[in-house]
């Protein structure tokens, strides 16, 4: 059976999830990526939507305006997440939300900010931009639009948005760091075995 | 046909193959991608296989750019010396950014350095970056298209080994970059490496070297087992699609090198992801064209 969240999320809805769980989200997701943080944090503005209990997805989507002046998703599909990773334990503290969905792993300080303030990190296949655009049902509001089409912040209203693959749950493990241990480990008897065959320089 | 009239047919051609290639992938990246995925075993990376081939028919389907990222753009230009427009080329291929832009649409992602700017049109000081090769004598030019998105950009990496490293430091350097930020690029990936005499030389033949079939094979044999064992070893790291662990985690590695200083190595990686956007195009003198990357094609 999928397992569905729906904002506004609890901590309770966190608690039993573990990295590889793989959710989908039904309610509001807003995109917010470099500058929003930056913004938020560096420069102490206030994020001009309330986000507490709600989900975030680092993208940077292809909107189409209409006419009559509402919005399309035409493609939205995640952005590195590590970029975020200097801004991302603050923003969790200020901003209160739960599930923040990106691309690639995050580091210890969002680990650690999960941990505190229970909320995860998932992955939505990155490139898969399509399939993340039909899941959008609309576009119900747009802030910060000065900052371009990427980084402005898209209310999107979402059904069955997924698969999203939980990287940090609430008790602190990160897959990918636990991945790149894994990952690093064979790198040296990989690296051993081309050597031996490459002494081309003689 | 008026020179005038001539620039504008080929602008929007060109306009409409660069808006073309971000929405379908090329035919050897796709046939590739499903040979993959028959032989992966790991579920985590079948399951995300399937929503990237979802992905790339809900493209088709609704005519969009299959990633948001649609990249800046670039164009690799091997030119004929006597073709007819060679001279008008480069405004040509501007006007063809802009035109993609608004036929994708494309995302806007050409940002004025130190102006810090988004110009809101894909277009820029040097931007489309071109790159340039003159075919002697030939009437005919042949031009790659590649949209070099965010995610597959950053792991961008060169640097100058000393002979002492040998292959052996160029294949250090390679798994480095996959173990870092290679990850995060939305493998599987096409690997460009470079060995040449510096870093920039190192550079622009990694990036030409993702422009090869994911296929290809170095002519030369001794490159060509590197291109092997570089294939094999990466694999064996089991990074796997989206860096989630996974049997498969490379399309190819291609390697393309130049002579060196004998006292240097330069070494470059460049890496194209999944969603490996490129097409190539020839166009003939009367401005016919052929499209090589991509079969059944209609613009
Ligand atoms: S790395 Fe490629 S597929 Fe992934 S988000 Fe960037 S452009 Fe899209």
């Amino acid at each position: 059976m999928k397992k569905v969240l729906k904002t506004p999320i609890s901590a309770q809805d966190l608690e039993d999830l573990k990295v590889g769980d793989v959710v989908y989200l039904d309610g509001t997701l807003v995109t917010c990526r470099d500058v929003a943080h930056r913004r938020l944090i560096e420069y102490g503005q206030e994020l001009p939507v309330d986000i507490a209990g709600g989900a975030i997805f680092h993208a940077g989507p292809i909107v189409r305006e209409k006419d009559d002046g509402s919005y399309e998703m035409v493609s939205i599909g995640p952005t590195t997440s590590m970029r975020m990773e200097k801004f991302e334990r603050e923003f969790i503290e200020k901003t209160g939300v739960r599930l923040i969905i990106g691309k690639g792993g995050m580091g210890p300080e969002t680990a650690a900010g999960c941990q505190e303030h229970k909320a995860v990190h998932a992955v939505f296949p990155g490139g898969c931009a399509v399939v993340a655009a039909t899941k959008v049902e609309a576009i119900e509001g747009a802030e910060w639009k000065d900052l371009g089409m990427p980084e402005t912040l898209w209310i999107n209203r979402v059904k069955g948005f997924g698969p999203l693959i939980i990287s940090i749950d609430t008790h602190g493990n990160n897959i990918f760091e636990i991945n790149k241990k894994t990952y690093n480990e064979r790198k040296s008897s990989v690296l051993e075995k081309i050597s031996e065959q490459v002494k081309f320089i003689k | 046909m008026e020179k005038e009239a001539a620039v504008q047919s080929l602008t929007d051609t060109l306009a409409k193959f660069t808006a073309y290639i971000g929405k379908r992938l090329p035919t050897d990246v796709k046939e590739k991608q499903a040979e993959l995925r028959a032989k992966e075993t790991n579920p985590m990376a079948i399951e995300i296989f399937d929503v990237m081939a979802e992905n790339q028919d809900a493209a088709d389907k609704l005519d969009r750019p299959s990633c948001q990222d649609t990249g800046v753009i670039q164009y690799f230009i091997q030119a004929g010396s006597s073709f007819p427009l060679l001279g008008e080329l480069e405004s040509i291929l501007e006007g063809a950014t802009r035109g993609a832009t608004e036929i994708g649409p494309l995302r806007h992602n050409a940002v004025e350095s130190f102006v810090e700017k988004n110009t809101g049109t894909n277009t820029g000081s040097k931007i489309p970056w071109l790159d340039w090769e003159i075919l002697p004598g030939e009437d005919y030019a042949i031009i790659d298209v590649y949209m070099a998105g965010g995610g597959c950009t950053l792991p961008g990496a060169s640097t100058v080994l000393m002979p002492g490293q040998g292959y052996e430091g160029v294949a250090e350097f390679v798994l480095d970059v996959m173990t870092s930020r290679g990850l995060n690029a939305c493998p599987p990936l096409l690997v460009g490496v470079g060995v040449s005499t510096s870093a920039e030389t190192a550079a622009r033949l990694s990036k030409k070297a993702i422009l090869k079939p994911v296929n290809a094979r170095n002519a030369n044999e001794q490159a060509a087992l590197l291109e092997d064992l570089l294939t094999d070893g990466i694999n064996d790291l089991g990074i796997g699609p989206q860096g989630l662990t996974g049997d498969n985690t490379v399309m190819g590695v291609n390697i393309e090198s130049s002579a060196r200083h004998p006292s240097t190595i330069g070494v470059a990686v460049s890496t194209g992801c999944w969603a490996h956007r490129r097409g190539q195009i020839k166009v003939n003198a009367d401005l016919s064209y052929e499209i090589i990357s991509h079969q059944d094609v209609q613009l």
